[in-house]
């Protein structure tokens, strides 16, 4: 930018860039969600005998464990950015840590629910629950990974000489993760909870 | 209007400070790719956008084409073409059901995602909110260039069905379940609209945040120009529309993929028994719904028709104002138009189902909010008579075109009336009557306003003006043809011609449409060779067209201000945003219009120095 032009001022908002549009991409998130949500609300109410015996198949204790892997990795990230915001680049480096590995481990236990689904010979043609439930759990994985690159990269950033010291970017991603944690929250009563 | 650019005077300096600042940035070295490939400027982009429709749009045009030659003479092989196509598609050089089919839905896919919204959307608003906001570039630069990329990897993807096995999809452009459920070519064509939903919403959310974030000093919302108000609400559609449209493909494609049984209806039989290859399985476990994915669809796909025309909206708004030299008519009431049209959209969508078998109960709720929409359609259309009435109107090509959008589009709206109420479309549903209303909305309505755009805008895009003559023979010879060839297929819609029939006579009833068939089929080879001479005109003028000065409309929003083919950056000079965009006739100025960023205490003096100057 020359000196003469002014033209790249502070945001009229007062939320930067990256945020609002955050922002917006999860209200688009919300909607794609949603869709899911109705096609399961109109299959489970015709075919509830499908839905109940599919709901009966899936193994609730893991997904369970699941959504406090996932909670405690909410709390992390935000722990995560105050570090940041506050300087304390160990404290940073710890609870990324943690949050990466809850988001591992949150895919693993992903992993030996499919497989184990798989080994007893269902697939998403099995049913109409099935095709549903790996539809909607197959795209918040995706997300989850989705989340992960980015964690992985600051994480990793913040261990080169440089460091990483753009909190506000945290921030934003961590907005993402929480949504991310909502979905579940969502997903699991509704798919493993409802008989 | 070419006489309106040459009256002016031809003052060859920038009076202000700011002149020795400009394009300050525009000259730091920028590889050949990062410049015109993989570019973030968003001026590049919008060009992108342009070139990439105005493609598709020659593509889908051709298909077009083949089907009128079908319906016209039916047998016959096609001229030219014929003979160089495969035997999968032709006999003999002339169409086959199969790629009869193939070709309706490509048409309409090609036109709908990638002409009439990439170009409604993609082009106009990134050339146009950065410029008429005042502003560098968008909010995320490099968001905005994945989202055009996106846009040919999908359209190659859905292409690319053309040379699979059974062809590509067949299904029409909102390929229902079942009969969407198998096949590769529908399985890409899946693939191709999740891509380019996902470009819409990246360009929507770029779209959004930039004119909520980076306006000029002094503007505020009610400052802004129409197109940009047009703009931004179309964003907001795009950005929680086309994620239901993207959650409706992806449990499609678990259908086509695993034959879960989520859309395709319990022990499903068809005449070939061969769709499913586990036959009476499919579904066993639960029915599925075709309904439901019409609702899913329509979610998106009632809002994706005020996509494709609620920017055409705004920026004919801008043009007709400037052309009749006269402030637009209500413009708030404008803004409260976009706004109300945007949210009946959302709740309108059944319209498109009356004869889904869903309730006729739920159908008559769908028929009233349709009905409403007419009010602030009518809102709009009454303030641009308005702002016409008693104007200095001139005639130049984006006036034009934007005029032929008023009469067309009120045609389109009057026959979707019609379409609105249940009972009446019980009768012309599925017939020529809805192929002629959605060509008068969206070719008449919104193409011709994009026609208006890119005439509008193409000084400020390539810093040359275009041929007049050649584009006022252009809008002329496309406006009688596109009437000649849509206007009388009311007529045949309402004797019961078929909306996707490969031969409609081997009905007795129909056989007397065919010279009505050939006539339109006619006008339509014409309209369509006509296009040649709006591309022709594009790109002659670039090279040999005359050097455009910076505001050639005397135009009073802020992209205007900027130099006539600007840089990196857009700007030569601060912006600060002192009045509406409409202020055209001011008792303050000695000139009929007074941009926004002319200083209060200088108007004279800085309009003659910035905005006649030619650089």
């Amino acid at each position: 930018m020359s000196s003469a032009l002014s033209l790249a001022h502070e945001p009229v908002t007062g939320i930067r860039h990256g945020k609002l549009g955050m922002w917006i991409f999860l209200a688009s998130e919300v909607m794609f969600f949603s869709g899911f949500f109705t096609a399961f609300i109109i299959l489970r109410n015709t075919n509830l005998p499908v839905f109940a015996h599919g709901a009966s198949e899936l193994n609730w204790p893991l997904a369970a464990l699941n959504t406090v892997n996932l909670i405690v990795s909410s709390l992390t990230m935000a722990m995560a950015i105050l570090s940041l915001e506050h300087g304390n680049k160990s404290r940073f480096q710890l609870y990324m840590g943690i949050t990466f590995l809850c988001a591992c481990g949150f895919l693993v236990i992903k992993y030996i629910e499919y497989t184990a689904k798989f080994s007893h010979g269902i697939y998403p043609g099995t049913s109409s629950f099935f095709g549903m439930y790996f539809t909607m759990t197959g795209f918040h994985a995706i997300h989850v990974i989705g989340g992960m690159i980015p964690i992985g990269w600051m994480l990793a950033k913040s261990f080169t000489k440089r460091g990483y010291q753009d909190w506000e970017r945290v921030e934003i991603l961590g907005l993402y993760w929480h949504f991310v944690d909502l979905v579940w929250i969502f997903l699991f009563p509704v798919l493993y909870l409802i008989f | 209007m070419a006489a309106v650019a040459t009256t002016q005077h031809d003052h060859a300096h920038v009076a202000t400070h700011d002149a020795a600042h400009a394009h300050d940035h525009a000259h730091h070295s920028v590889s050949f790719i990062r410049k015109y490939i993989f570019s973030t400027d968003h001026k590049t982009i919008a060009k992108q956008f342009l070139s990439t429709s105005m493609f598709f749009l020659l593509v889908g045009g051709a298909f077009a084409l083949f089907i009128r030659w079908q319906l016209a003479y039916p047998g016959e092989p096609i001229p030219l073409v014929g003979k160089w196509l495969p035997d999968t598609l032709v006999s003999n050089g002339a169409v086959q059901p199969g790629f009869y089919t193939q070709l309706v839905t490509m048409h309409a896919t090609i036109m709908i995602f990638f002409v009439i919204i990439p170009m409604a959307t993609g082009a106009f608003a990134n050339f146009c909110i950065p410029l008429m906001i005042g502003t560098d570039d968008m909010a995320m630069p490099t968001v905005n260039m994945v989202s055009f990329w996106l846009v040919p990897i999908a359209g190659l993807t859905i292409m690319s069905g053309f040379f699979v096995e059974g062809g590509t999809a067949a299904a029409g452009w909102t390929n229902y379940p079942p009969l969407s459920a198998s096949g590769t070519g529908h399985t890409l064509w899946v693939i191709g609209v999740f891509l380019v939903g996902f470009s819409s919403i990246l360009g929507g959310m770029n779209y959004l945040a930039t004119t909520l974030n980076k306006r000029a000093k002094g503007m505020r919302m009610f400052d802004m120009p129409l197109t940009v108000w047009a703009l931004f609400i179309t964003s907001i559609l795009q950005v929680l529309g086309t994620p239901v449209l993207a959650s409706a493909v992806s449990l499609l494609f678990v259908d086509q993929v695993f034959h879960a049984g989520i859309f395709i209806p319990e022990n499903l039989l068809t005449s070939t028994g061969g769709l499913f290859p586990n036959g009476a399985n499919v579904g066993a476990g639960g029915g599925g719904q075709p309904v439901l994915f019409q609702h899913l669809f329509w979610f998106y796909s009632h809002p994706a028709v005020y996509i494709m025309i609620l920017p055409i909206m705004g920026v004919v708004s801008d043009i007709l104002a400037t052309f009749a030299r006269k402030a637009i008519f209500g413009y708030k009431a404008m803004v409260f138009a976009l706004m109300a049209i945007a949210f009946l959209g959302f709740v309108v969508w059944g319209h498109h189902m009356f004869l889904s078998g869903m309730s006729p109960l739920l159908g008559t709720t769908f028929m009233l909010s349709t009905i409403v929409i007419a009010v602030p359609s009518s809102i709009k259309i009454f303030n641009w008579l308005g702002t016409i009435w008693k104007g200095n109107i001139h005639f130049a090509t984006p006036n034009l075109n934007a005029l032929g959008f008023i009469s067309t589009f009120v045609c389109g709206g009057l026959s979707g009336i019609f379409m609105a109420i249940g009972p009446i479309d019980v009768y012309i549903h599925d017939t020529y009557f809805i192929v002629a209303h959605i060509h008068y909305v969206l070719f008449g309505g919104a193409l011709f306003g994009i026609f208006a755009g890119v005439y509008y805008w193409y000084p400020k895009m390539f810093g040359k003006m275009y041929n007049e003559t050649l584009g006022k023979f252009h809008f002329f010879l496309t406006f009688i043809t596109f009437n000649l060839c849509f206007f009388p297929m009311h007529m045949i819609g309402v004797g019961g011609h078929m909306r996707r029939i490969h031969d409609p006579y081997v009905y007795e009833f129909l056989k007397p449409f065919q010279p009505i068939n050939q006539f339109i089929t006619i006008f339509a080879i014409l309209m369509g060779f006509s296009q040649l001479i709006l591309i022709f005109n594009l790109l002659w003028s670039l090279k040999f067209g005359r050097t455009a000065p910076r505001n050639p409309w005397r135009a009073n929003s802020l992209e205007w201000a900027a130099p006539a083919h600007p840089g990196h950056g857009n700007f030569d000079r601060d912006i600060t945003v002192y009045r509406g965009p409409y202020e055209f006739a001011s008792p303050q100025s000695k000139r009929d219009y007074l941009p926004q960023w002319i200083r209060p205490a200088h108007v004279d003096a800085e309009q003659e120095a910035t905005v006649v100057g030619k650089h």
